[in-house]
Protein backbone atom coordinates (compact mmCIF):
# COMPACT_ATOMS: atom_id res chain seq x y z
CA UNK A 1 0.00 0.00 0.00
CA UNK A 2 1.01 3.57 -0.45
CA UNK A 3 0.21 4.97 2.96
CA UNK A 4 3.80 5.65 4.02
CA UNK A 5 5.26 7.54 1.15
CA UNK A 6 7.99 10.02 1.91
CA UNK A 7 7.14 13.39 0.41
CA UNK A 8 9.46 16.34 1.05
CA UNK A 9 11.07 14.60 4.00
CA UNK A 10 7.84 13.76 5.82
CA UNK A 11 5.84 10.59 6.07
CA UNK A 12 2.29 10.90 4.80
CA UNK A 13 0.03 8.33 6.37
CA UNK A 14 -2.87 7.72 4.10
CA UNK A 15 -5.13 4.87 3.17
CA UNK A 16 -7.84 6.08 0.84
CA UNK A 17 -9.21 2.60 0.21
CA UNK A 18 -9.53 2.01 3.96
CA UNK A 19 -11.21 5.38 4.33
CA UNK A 20 -13.79 4.58 1.69
CA UNK A 21 -14.34 1.13 3.16
CA UNK A 22 -15.06 2.75 6.52
CA UNK A 23 -17.65 4.93 4.84
CA UNK A 24 -19.26 1.91 3.20
CA UNK A 25 -19.45 0.14 6.57
CA UNK A 26 -21.29 3.15 7.94
CA UNK A 27 -23.63 3.08 4.94
CA UNK A 28 -24.51 -0.54 5.78
CA UNK A 29 -25.74 0.60 9.20
CA UNK A 30 -27.89 3.14 7.36
CA UNK A 31 -29.22 0.32 5.22
CA UNK A 32 -30.29 -1.52 8.38
CA UNK A 33 -31.88 1.65 9.80
CA UNK A 34 -34.01 2.26 6.72
CA UNK A 35 -34.32 -1.48 5.99
CA UNK A 36 -36.19 -1.94 9.28
CA UNK A 37 -38.68 0.71 8.23
CA UNK A 38 -39.12 -0.82 4.80
CA UNK A 39 -39.84 -4.13 6.56
CA UNK A 40 -42.52 -2.44 8.64
CA UNK A 41 -43.94 -0.79 5.54
CA UNK A 42 -44.08 -4.04 3.58
CA UNK A 43 -45.98 -5.93 6.28
CA UNK A 44 -48.57 -3.16 6.76
CA UNK A 45 -48.85 -2.69 2.99
CA UNK A 46 -49.60 -6.41 2.76
CA UNK A 47 -52.11 -6.25 5.59
CA UNK A 48 -53.89 -3.04 4.55
CA UNK A 49 -53.42 -3.05 0.76
CA UNK A 50 -56.68 -1.22 -0.03
CA UNK A 51 -56.28 1.43 2.67
CA UNK A 52 -52.71 2.12 1.50
CA UNK A 53 -53.95 2.65 -2.06
CA UNK A 54 -56.65 5.00 -0.85
CA UNK A 55 -54.29 6.96 1.40
CA UNK A 56 -51.64 7.31 -1.32
CA UNK A 57 -54.18 9.23 -3.43
CA UNK A 58 -53.68 12.15 -1.01
CA UNK A 59 -50.02 12.47 -2.03
CA UNK A 60 -49.03 14.71 -4.91
CA UNK A 61 -47.35 12.53 -7.55
CA UNK A 62 -46.05 15.54 -9.50
CA UNK A 63 -44.32 16.94 -6.40
CA UNK A 64 -42.86 13.51 -5.70
CA UNK A 65 -41.62 13.07 -9.26
CA UNK A 66 -40.14 16.57 -9.25
CA UNK A 67 -38.26 15.83 -6.04
CA UNK A 68 -37.01 12.56 -7.52
CA UNK A 69 -35.63 14.45 -10.53
CA UNK A 70 -34.03 17.05 -8.24
CA UNK A 71 -32.32 14.42 -6.11
CA UNK A 72 -31.11 12.39 -9.11
CA UNK A 73 -29.66 15.55 -10.64
CA UNK A 74 -27.90 16.45 -7.38
CA UNK A 75 -26.45 12.94 -7.30
CA UNK A 76 -24.97 13.57 -10.74
CA UNK A 77 -23.53 16.97 -9.83
CA UNK A 78 -21.71 15.62 -6.76
CA UNK A 79 -20.31 12.75 -8.87
CA UNK A 80 -19.15 15.29 -11.48
CA UNK A 81 -17.52 17.43 -8.79
CA UNK A 82 -15.24 14.48 -7.99
CA UNK A 83 -14.26 14.14 -11.65
CA UNK A 84 -13.52 17.88 -11.70
CA UNK A 85 -11.21 17.69 -8.68
CA UNK A 86 -9.49 14.62 -10.17
CA UNK A 87 -8.78 16.70 -13.26
CA UNK A 88 -7.55 19.58 -11.14
CA UNK A 89 -10.47 21.83 -12.09
CA UNK A 90 -10.95 23.26 -8.62
CA UNK A 91 -13.38 26.06 -9.46
CA UNK A 92 -15.63 23.76 -11.46
CA UNK A 93 -15.64 21.27 -8.57
CA UNK A 94 -16.67 24.01 -6.13
CA UNK A 95 -19.46 25.18 -8.48
CA UNK A 96 -20.78 21.62 -8.88
CA UNK A 97 -20.78 21.13 -5.11
CA UNK A 98 -22.68 24.39 -4.62
CA UNK A 99 -25.23 23.28 -7.24
CA UNK A 100 -25.66 20.05 -5.27
CA UNK A 101 -26.36 22.02 -2.08
CA UNK A 102 -28.84 24.29 -3.88
CA UNK A 103 -30.68 21.24 -5.27
CA UNK A 104 -30.79 19.69 -1.79
CA UNK A 105 -32.28 22.92 -0.49
CA UNK A 106 -34.83 22.89 -3.31
CA UNK A 107 -35.79 19.33 -2.32
CA UNK A 108 -36.35 20.43 1.28
CA UNK A 109 -38.40 23.49 0.32
CA UNK A 110 -40.54 21.27 -1.89
CA UNK A 111 -40.97 18.83 1.02
CA UNK A 112 -41.90 21.72 3.30
CA UNK A 113 -44.71 22.80 0.99
CA UNK A 114 -45.87 19.21 0.64
CA UNK A 115 -46.02 18.67 4.39
CA UNK A 116 -47.68 22.00 5.19
CA UNK A 117 -50.35 21.32 2.55
CA UNK A 118 -51.07 18.03 4.36
CA UNK A 119 -51.12 19.79 7.74
CA UNK A 120 -53.71 22.28 6.43
CA UNK A 121 -55.93 19.36 5.56
CA UNK A 122 -55.56 18.05 9.08
CA UNK A 123 -53.43 15.12 8.00
CA UNK A 124 -50.64 14.97 10.54
CA UNK A 125 -49.86 12.57 13.39
CA UNK A 126 -52.66 13.04 15.92
CA UNK A 127 -54.63 15.32 13.58
CA UNK A 128 -58.43 15.10 13.72
CA UNK A 129 -58.87 14.49 9.99
CA UNK A 130 -56.33 11.70 10.07
CA UNK A 131 -57.73 10.00 13.18
CA UNK A 132 -61.15 9.88 11.53
CA UNK A 133 -59.70 7.69 8.78
CA UNK A 134 -59.33 3.90 8.84
CA UNK A 135 -56.43 2.36 10.75
CA UNK A 136 -54.66 1.34 7.52
CA UNK A 137 -54.65 4.94 6.31
CA UNK A 138 -53.39 6.17 9.69
CA UNK A 139 -50.54 3.65 9.43
CA UNK A 140 -49.75 4.78 5.90
CA UNK A 141 -49.39 8.40 6.97
CA UNK A 142 -47.47 7.41 10.09
CA UNK A 143 -44.95 5.58 7.92
CA UNK A 144 -44.97 8.40 5.39
CA UNK A 145 -44.04 11.02 7.97
CA UNK A 146 -41.45 8.89 9.75
CA UNK A 147 -39.72 7.61 6.61
CA UNK A 148 -39.71 10.80 4.55
CA UNK A 149 -38.91 12.72 7.75
CA UNK A 150 -35.86 10.59 8.54
CA UNK A 151 -34.86 10.84 4.90
CA UNK A 152 -35.24 14.62 5.14
CA UNK A 153 -32.94 14.67 8.17
CA UNK A 154 -30.38 12.81 6.04
CA UNK A 155 -30.75 15.43 3.30
CA UNK A 156 -30.05 18.18 5.85
CA UNK A 157 -26.97 16.34 7.18
CA UNK A 158 -25.78 15.71 3.61
CA UNK A 159 -26.13 19.41 2.80
CA UNK A 160 -23.95 20.43 5.73
CA UNK A 161 -21.43 17.70 4.91
CA UNK A 162 -21.12 18.90 1.32
CA UNK A 163 -20.89 22.52 2.50
CA UNK A 164 -17.87 21.54 4.63
CA UNK A 165 -16.36 19.80 1.59
CA UNK A 166 -16.93 22.91 -0.52
CA UNK A 167 -15.05 24.98 2.03
CA UNK A 168 -12.19 22.48 2.15
CA UNK A 169 -12.01 22.38 -1.64
CA UNK A 170 -11.76 26.16 -1.73
CA UNK A 171 -8.99 26.24 0.87
CA UNK A 172 -7.13 23.41 -0.86
CA UNK A 173 -7.45 20.80 1.91
CA UNK A 174 -9.27 18.77 -0.72
CA UNK A 175 -7.22 18.86 -3.91
CA UNK A 176 -6.25 16.93 -7.03
CA UNK A 177 -4.11 14.45 -5.07
CA UNK A 178 -6.24 14.11 -1.95
CA UNK A 179 -10.01 14.07 -2.30
CA UNK A 180 -11.19 10.98 -0.41
CA UNK A 181 -13.32 13.15 1.92
CA UNK A 182 -15.23 14.49 -1.02
CA UNK A 183 -15.67 10.93 -2.28
CA UNK A 184 -17.04 9.84 1.10
CA UNK A 185 -19.45 12.78 1.26
CA UNK A 186 -20.51 11.78 -2.25
CA UNK A 187 -21.11 8.18 -1.13
CA UNK A 188 -23.37 9.45 1.66
CA UNK A 189 -25.26 11.65 -0.77
CA UNK A 190 -25.78 8.78 -3.22
CA UNK A 191 -27.17 6.61 -0.41
CA UNK A 192 -29.70 9.35 0.38
CA UNK A 193 -30.60 9.27 -3.30
CA UNK A 194 -31.01 5.47 -3.36
CA UNK A 195 -33.36 5.57 -0.36
CA UNK A 196 -35.51 8.14 -2.13
CA UNK A 197 -35.50 5.97 -5.28
CA UNK A 198 -37.41 3.38 -3.22
CA UNK A 199 -39.51 5.77 -1.13
CA UNK A 200 -40.93 7.50 -4.20
CA UNK A 201 -42.70 4.53 -5.86
CA UNK A 202 -43.71 3.00 -2.52
CA UNK A 203 -45.52 6.11 -1.28
CA UNK A 204 -46.46 8.13 -4.32
CA UNK A 205 -47.10 5.58 -7.04
CA UNK A 206 -49.41 3.01 -5.46
CA UNK A 207 -52.71 4.61 -6.43
CA UNK B 1 4.85 8.29 -10.54
CA UNK B 2 2.37 9.11 -7.79
CA UNK B 3 1.67 5.81 -6.16
CA UNK B 4 -1.47 6.89 -4.34
CA UNK B 5 -3.30 7.29 -7.64
CA UNK B 6 -3.35 3.54 -8.01
CA UNK B 7 -7.04 2.99 -7.37
CA UNK B 8 -8.35 5.28 -10.06
CA UNK B 9 -7.29 3.64 -13.24
CA UNK B 10 -10.54 4.48 -14.98
CA UNK B 11 -10.62 7.59 -17.12
CA UNK B 12 -11.95 10.64 -15.36
CA UNK B 13 -14.77 11.21 -17.78
CA UNK B 14 -17.81 13.44 -17.29
CA UNK B 15 -19.79 11.73 -20.05
CA UNK B 16 -20.57 8.49 -18.21
CA UNK B 17 -22.20 10.34 -15.30
CA UNK B 18 -24.34 12.43 -17.60
CA UNK B 19 -25.43 9.31 -19.50
CA UNK B 20 -26.35 7.53 -16.25
CA UNK B 21 -28.28 10.60 -15.14
CA UNK B 22 -30.25 10.55 -18.41
CA UNK B 23 -30.98 6.85 -17.89
CA UNK B 24 -32.15 7.51 -14.31
CA UNK B 25 -34.46 10.33 -15.45
CA UNK B 26 -35.88 8.13 -18.22
CA UNK B 27 -36.50 5.30 -15.75
CA UNK B 28 -38.28 7.73 -13.41
CA UNK B 29 -40.54 8.81 -16.28
CA UNK B 30 -41.23 5.16 -17.12
CA UNK B 31 -42.09 4.24 -13.54
CA UNK B 32 -44.53 7.18 -13.27
CA UNK B 33 -46.12 6.24 -16.62
CA UNK B 34 -46.45 2.57 -15.67
CA UNK B 35 -48.04 3.49 -12.32
CA UNK B 36 -50.77 5.31 -14.26
CA UNK B 37 -51.69 2.15 -16.12
CA UNK B 38 -53.90 -0.53 -14.67
CA UNK B 39 -51.84 -3.70 -14.64
CA UNK B 40 -53.19 -4.97 -11.33
CA UNK B 41 -50.87 -7.15 -9.31
CA UNK B 42 -47.82 -6.33 -11.43
CA UNK B 43 -47.82 -2.65 -10.45
CA UNK B 44 -45.73 -3.15 -7.29
CA UNK B 45 -43.38 -5.63 -8.95
CA UNK B 46 -42.74 -3.32 -11.91
CA UNK B 47 -42.11 -0.33 -9.64
CA UNK B 48 -39.66 -2.32 -7.50
CA UNK B 49 -37.81 -3.76 -10.48
CA UNK B 50 -37.34 -0.30 -11.98
CA UNK B 51 -36.27 1.11 -8.59
CA UNK B 52 -33.78 -1.74 -8.14
CA UNK B 53 -32.29 -1.09 -11.56
CA UNK B 54 -31.95 2.61 -10.72
CA UNK B 55 -30.26 1.70 -7.43
CA UNK B 56 -27.91 -0.61 -9.33
CA UNK B 57 -26.89 2.23 -11.67
CA UNK B 58 -26.24 4.57 -8.72
CA UNK B 59 -24.24 1.91 -6.85
CA UNK B 60 -22.09 0.79 -9.77
CA UNK B 61 -21.43 4.12 -11.52
CA UNK B 62 -22.07 7.03 -9.14
CA UNK B 63 -20.67 5.17 -6.12
CA UNK B 64 -17.80 3.73 -8.18
CA UNK B 65 -18.39 0.11 -7.16
CA UNK B 66 -17.51 -0.83 -10.72
CA UNK B 67 -13.94 0.37 -10.24
CA UNK B 68 -13.46 -0.61 -6.59
CA UNK B 69 -11.84 -3.88 -5.54
CA UNK B 70 -13.93 -7.04 -5.23
CA UNK B 71 -13.98 -6.70 -1.44
CA UNK B 72 -16.36 -3.73 -1.70
CA UNK B 73 -18.69 -5.59 -4.01
CA UNK B 74 -18.73 -8.64 -1.71
CA UNK B 75 -19.50 -6.38 1.28
CA UNK B 76 -22.46 -4.81 -0.51
CA UNK B 77 -23.82 -8.15 -1.69
CA UNK B 78 -23.56 -9.65 1.81
CA UNK B 79 -25.33 -6.69 3.42
CA UNK B 80 -28.13 -6.84 0.83
CA UNK B 81 -28.36 -10.58 1.36
CA UNK B 82 -28.92 -10.10 5.07
CA UNK B 83 -31.60 -7.50 4.41
CA UNK B 84 -33.18 -10.04 2.04
CA UNK B 85 -33.05 -12.73 4.75
CA UNK B 86 -34.85 -10.35 7.15
CA UNK B 87 -37.65 -9.91 4.61
CA UNK B 88 -37.95 -13.66 3.95
CA UNK B 89 -38.00 -14.54 7.66
CA UNK B 90 -40.48 -11.79 8.47
CA UNK B 91 -42.91 -12.82 5.75
CA UNK B 92 -42.60 -16.54 6.45
CA UNK B 93 -43.41 -15.79 10.10
CA UNK B 94 -46.22 -13.40 9.19
CA UNK B 95 -47.93 -15.74 6.74
CA UNK B 96 -48.20 -18.54 9.33
CA UNK B 97 -49.93 -16.43 11.94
Amino acid sequence: MSSTEPIAGTHVHRDDVGSRMGMWLFLFTELILFGGMFLLYSVYRFQYADEFHLAAKELNTIMGALNTAVLLTSSMTIALSIVAIQRGQKDLSVILQIITIVLALFFLVNKYFEWTAKFHHGIYPGGEELLAKSSGEILFFGLYYVMTGLHGVHVVIGMFLIAVMTRQTRTGTINKDSYVRLENAGLYWHLVDIIWIFLFPLFYLIT
Amino acid sequence: MEKHDYYHEHSHSYAIYILVWLALMALTAITVAVAGMDIGRFTVATALIIASFKAYLVLSIFMHLRSETRTFVVFVIVSLLFLGISFVLLFSDYSFH
